[in-house]
């Protein structure tokens, strides 16, 4: 089989917590060896010039809008974002139109994957059917179909009860259940964070406090289950410790967090520009603050693009009325370089959210710089200055929040199974 | 002169010195709207558009009025009736006046931020008639003419804005300009209807109506908004009016020459009682609307001033 040595690359082990030269040799479609010193022989060599060579990035609740919305972003254009971003697993999320909750339309999904992207596809099915919150989706025929978690996104299961039925059946079926924490009573119709800023502005505003009470509400009905659970955003100081005391009791929970809410705040906002409205809405320095170090001690396991494309059309209203989300794939990891220029964490352990953490709590082998895994990688330059163009994205939509934002951190190249699927040009 | 903004979409980008600015000629605007020629013609061959996407009567009056005294050309679009209905976006809507020519744009709105948005995408003077719950200038501009001319000073005053904070534009707008005119100013409320961090606002905050306005040079009473009862804000009308409604009783703990405001329309009996709001010796309300047109033709001036200036740059320019 074909070898391909990486030489002198800045190799970031997220499993070792290393950060150092050496190289790597791919065989096939895995990572042969890693070592430093002299290189064994090989038919490819890469020259990775000093910089950076990661596992690549795998993002969970990615929207693909397929199917139903392929004009904001199809299987084609958001692998090509993905792999242009270092994205090389896209778990992609169910809230499409109509809703992923059959093996028949998870199977499209995959089948659609596979044709058009570049990157690899692990879906996430619906917990209930057309996200409706009543009646469980069939956890068992999706998972045998390839759903790797399943979530109503950021709707919430309002009826306690059809959320301890589905996840006690998920238990038993060892499936993960992701859910967005925030209390809908509270959150309805809210587009801002409570606060100086929202009161100014005249937004209708949600507590940082819904968020809390949604997850300790969640963390009771997983003591009483025993399900498998992922909160997909932490976003607030306030609910960080009833995750710290789950995991210290022991339940099988893990939480993550989105890019903009480690490097964006509400202010950020401004005179209502809709390219920052998010769910959760944007929340105060304070939190933001709080959401990097909980990253960087490892108590919020994984960081994700949330990547949600929307046209122009439904950006450009009042911003009470325009979409939520933001398209994130190709900025991950510029936005993530901030976080590691700041100071604020190091790259192996900055890896471990981005790629590591993810892998584990899906079940997947990738996430790792080690022989026998998937050589699945992303070489990049850290330090590389740029202003982003907002047009220059590949994504479908164009809805970043970071257009014209200085910005640092290149990928240089992309690898999925051993094989480029992206080269800077 | 020192006015020199394009639009007025509210109290917060605007200068102490501005805002006097505004208030200054609008006191000229008073005379003449008193005199028996109540006509001028700095206005003359401008077109005025008021759009108005959410029901208004006295704005929307007071707008029209100021634009004819002032010779413009007046339109006004009753928008919940119109193109919104069909689906066309406030984009699409404003782009299409646009196309028009307008010169002044007047404009409410039920959302925060959308007469922002539009302002983005004309290329005529936008003055905000109240947007969402966001800000609401000429009302704070011509509450603060009121208050000069019956206190003589726009600084230094103790203020108190009494009822649904939470919910008014018109509180947020007053609160920044007599925030920028160094004043004291107090919110009065049920902690319901308080917005979030009001503190930081740099103003006191009471729940008790009596210790709000104990000392107040000024007691401005907001509309309690009926549309918000469903939302469970308050217990009932009634009990809203023992504790907060205005009567003799309570302005008795304001400063014995205290005056009495409201934006209108009131809620007689809900937040104050009719015969105080009645009362010519402590009621300034309808010096109130009296000062809206001319504040209203003052700012207008002021924005068309600024816009032909701009025109003419482009012209010499040539482009």
């Amino acid at each position: 089989m074909m070898k391909t040595l990486f030489t002198n690359a800045r190799l970031i082990d997220p499993e070792a917590e290393t950060d150092a030269l050496g190289w790597l040799l791919v065989e096939g479609e895995t990572i042969l060896a890693i070592g430093t010193g002299e290189a064994p022989p090989a038919e490819t060599k890469i020259d990775c010039a000093g910089k950076c060579l990661a596992p690549g990035i795998v993002d969970i609740g990615v929207k693909v809008c397929e199917p139903g919305e392929r004009h904001k972003e199809s299987f084609g254009s958001a692998g090509a974002a993905a792999a242009a971003g270092g994205v090389t697993t896209m778990v992609t999320r169910p809230d499409t139109c109509p809703a992923i909750d059959t093996p028949e339309v998870l199977e499209f999904v995959t089948r659609r994957g596979r044709e058009a992207s570049p990157v690899r596809i692990k879906p996430m099915a619906t917990l209930t059917k057309g996200r409706e919150g009543r009646e469980m989706v069939e956890i068992g025929f999706l998972l045998d179909a390839g759903a790797v978690a399943f979530t109503d996104g950021d709707r919430v299961v309002e009826n306690t009860k059809v959320l301890s039925r589905a996840m006690t059946y998920a238990r038993s079926l060892g499936a993960l259940v992701i859910a967005h924490p925030q209390d809908p009573g509270l959150s309805k119709g809210a587009c801002t964070t409570s606060g100086k800023f929202a009161s100014l502005r005249g937004l209708p505003a949600v507590a940082p406090m819904a968020e809390r009470m949604a997850l300790d509400r969640d963390l009771a009905l997983v003591e009483m289950t025993g399900a498998k659970y992922h909160a997909d955003q932490i976003t607030t100081a306030r609910a960080l410790p009833a995750l710290e005391r789950a995991k210290q009791n022991g339940r099988d929970v893990t939480a993550g967090v989105s890019i903009h809410h480690l490097t964006l705040n509400e202010l950020d906002v401004g005179d209502y520009r809709t390219f920052f409205k998010v769910k959760p809405p944007l929340r105060s320095e304070d939190d933001r603050l709080a959401m990097v170090e909980a990253v960087g001690s490892g108590l919020i396991d994984v960081i994700s693009s949330m990547h949600t494309p929307q046209d122009e059309e439904s950006k450009r209203l009042p911003y009470e009325e325009a979409a939520s989300g933001a398209v994130a794939l190709e900025t991950l990891l510029p936005a993530a370089m901030r976080l590691y220029h700041a100071g604020a964490i190091a790259l192996p352990r900055l890896w471990r959210a981005l790629s590591l953490n993810p892998s584990r709590r899906l079940g997947l082998a990738t996430g790792r710089l080690a022989p026998g895994a998937p050589a699945d990688l992303v070489w990049f330059d850290p330090d590389a200055p740029f202003v982003l163009d907002r047009f220059g994205l590949r994504s479908k939509s164009k809805n970043t929040p970071f257009d014209g934002a200085r910005m640092q951190g290149h990928v240089l190249g992309t690898w999925v199974a051993g094989k480029p699927v992206f080269e800077k040009g | 002169m020192t006015f020199r903004a394009r639009h007025l979409l509210g109290i917060e980008p605007l200068k102490p010195d501005e805002i006097l600015t505004i208030l200054d000629l609008a006191d000229e605007y008073v005379d003449l709207n008193r005199s028996p020629q109540k006509h001028s013609d700095v206005l003359a061959g401008m077109t005025q558009i008021n759009m108005f996407f959410e029901a208004s009567t006295r704005t929307q009056a007071s707008f029209e009025i100021a634009g004819k005294r002032l010779g413009a050309d007046v339109m006004n679009m009753a928008m919940q009736a119109s193109s919104i209905k069909k689906g066309e976006t406030l984009i699409d809507t404003a782009l299409t006046l646009n196309a028009m020519h307008p010169d002044l744009l007047v404009v409410r709105h039920p959302n925060s931020g959308a007469v922002d948005l539009l302002a983005q995408k004309v290329n005529c003077a936008v003055l905000n008639a109240g947007d969402g719950r966001h800000e609401h200038p000429t009302q704070a501009l011509l509450d603060a003419l009121t208050i000069r001319r019956a206190k003589g000073r726009l600084h230094r005053l103790t203020i108190a804005i009494c009822g649904d904070i939470a919910h008014s534009r018109v509180a947020r707008s007053n609160i920044l300009l007599l925030g920028k005119m160094e004043n004291r100013v107090r919110l009065v409320g049920p902690p319901t209807l308080i917005p979030a961090k009001a503190t930081e606002f740099g103003v006191e905050v009471y729940d008790d109506m009596k210790e709000g306005l104990a000392g107040a040079d000024v007691v401005m009473m907001l509309r309690l908004q009926k549309e918000r009862m469903d939302g469970g804000f308050i217990p009932s009308e009634r009990e809203y009016f023992h504790r907060y409604g205005l009567d003799a009783e309570k302005l008795a703990h304001a400063a014995d020459d205290a005056i009495v405001m409201h934006p209108g329309p009131m809620n007689r009996g809900v937040e104050i009682d009719g015969t105080l709001a009645d009362d010519i010796n402590r009621s300034v309300i309808q010096e109130q609307v009296e000062m809206g047109v001319a504040v209203r033709m003052a700012a207008m001036d002021l924005l068309a001033r600024n816009l032909r200036t701009a025109r003419a740059g482009r012209e010499s320019l040539n482009v």
